[in-house]
């Protein structure tokens, strides 16, 4: 058997410490995450600015798929949920659509193979950048006073039910939307990347575990397993983006729409 | 790091943030994408598609004119079809009322002709046979004397006489005029 050419892997269960990284030049925060969002931003502007040099009326290859891209978050993404008056939160809405694809993308990418939401700092920024959209959107649309009295109490509620409904809608509105619009993402990519590790580490240590061939068996199953671990963490890396943009927007919409 | 917060509240593990700064990195970077989204890319895919609704708006405008100013032009074609229609048939119609007017005028003018030919020739007849008859009296008078007065061999010299014979002759000769126009008639 092939048990003693091989040097058993040491098994330390996945963790925590595995999503922290060290620094670089000295300074705490500028870790392997760090480089990766500043990675995913260059990325991304550059895909966007190199996909829509040029465009003509009479696409070519590059065009429509460009303007596939587009259309799919413009469209299904930001023009169906806001409607009339949508240009204008189409910019932030791309952009933040993009971003967190690419980022949640990275987990399965070869060089970085670390989602970068799965660091819940950045997550929170982008939530609160999302918080804060929304309400402005809200007043100026409607003005702050109409804007919060709305947001807090819908209409046609009876006055005995105001005790209740104001702290809740209070709730819903301001506090709850932002914490899981950023916890929705951030558990998605950290309990992926997770599960992966468990996937991969414990396969590795039972393959190369030297004592029971069914383990080893196992840990080969579990290693194959992990391929469609990767298949299922690039989609749920696509919906994330996807439900973080639709919620981003139908906020929007609910703060700038007139009945609510 | 985030000491005052794990004293206000239990202990959040993974969320809490390893390093504060990564919320305002991620609140600069995604705004910095978005400048970058509302500067160039939205702006380039929207006034691509701008240009293009554009263009087939102009294309279907184009169209519609083009079929416009053809089904003008047959509605023209067809109303100076109808027009150069009714025009032969009026022309016809004038050419025929025309026609049965010179006929009317020619005829009319020749029967004038007939008829002044006519009247000529009746003229011209009646003078003939007046002269004809006025010498045929000087005549026959001078010759029926001559050829009494041979016959009876006497001269008559009685003018008085001879003037009454004459005259009795030429009675009976007028109580004849029938004959006499009938001669002048052949002649």
């Amino acid at each position: 058997m092939s048990h003693g050419m091989l040097v058993p892997l040491e098994y330390h269960t996945p963790g925590l410490d595995d999503f922290k990284f060290p620094g670089t030049f000295g300074v705490s925060w500028m870790d392997k995450s760090f480089w990766q969002i500043i990675i995913a931003t260059v990325l991304v502007i550059g895909l966007w600015l190199w996909l829509s040099h040029a465009m003509k009326v009479v696409p070519g290859k590059r065009q429509v798929f460009a303007e596939y891209c587009y259309d799919f978050v413009r469209n299904t993404l930001v023009r169906d949920i806001i409607g009339p008056g949508f240009r204008k939160w189409l910019p932030y809405l791309l952009a933040v659509f993009s971003f967190v694809l690419v980022n949640n993308w990275f987990g399965e990418f070869f060089i970085f193979m670390f989602p970068t939401f799965s660091h819940v700092g950045y997550v929170y920024g982008l939530a609160l950048v999302s918080w804060v959209v929304y309400i402005v959107a809200g007043i100026r649309a409607k003005g702050p006073l109409k804007f919060f009295k709305n947001s807090i109490l819908p209409p046609d509620v009876p006055w005995p039910l105001w005790i209740l409904i104001i702290p809740l809608e209070f709730l819903s509105n301001f506090i709850t939307r932002p914490v899981t619009l950023a916890l929705r993402l951030f558990v998605n990519m950290f309990a992926g990347h997770l599960i992966i590790m468990i996937f991969l580490v414990g396969g590795g240590y039972l393959l190369t575990y030297s004592g029971s061939p069914l383990y080893n068996v196992t840990g080969g199953i579990s290693i194959l397993f992990s391929f469609a671990l990767f298949g299922l963490e690039l989609f749920v890396g696509f919906l994330q983006a996807y439900v973080f943009t639709v919620l981003s927007a139908q906020y929007v919409a609910t703060s700038i729409s007139s009945e609510h | 790091m985030a000491a005052p917060l794990t004293v206000l509240l239990v202990n959040l593990g993974p969320l809490l943030p390893e390093h504060p700064i990564e919320i305002i990195l991620g609140i600069v970077l995604v705004l910095v994408i978005t400048w970058a989204c509302s500067k160039f890319i939205v702006p380039r895919f929207e006034n691509m598609y701008h240009e293009r609704s554009e263009a087939i708006q102009g294309g279907i405008e184009r169209a519609e004119k083009a079929q416009a100013e053809a089904k003008a032009a047959l509605q023209q074609y067809r109303e100076q079809l109808a027009g150069a229609r009714d025009e032969a048939a009026q022309i016809r119609e004038d050419a025929k009322t025309q026609g049965a007017q010179i006929v009317e005028e020619m005829r009319a003018t020749a029967q004038a002709e007939a008829d002044r030919i006519t009247a000529r020739a009746t003229a011209q007849i009646r003078a003939q046979r007046d002269l004809a008859v006025g010498e045929l009296r000087g005549e026959i008078g001078g010759l029926a004397t001559s050829l009494a007065g041979r016959i009876v061999g006497e001269s008559l010299a009685d003018d008085a006489r001879v003037e009454a014979t004459v005259d009795r002759f030429l009675a009976e000769l007028a109580t004849q005029p029938a004959r006499s126009t009938r001669v002048g008639d052949k002649a």
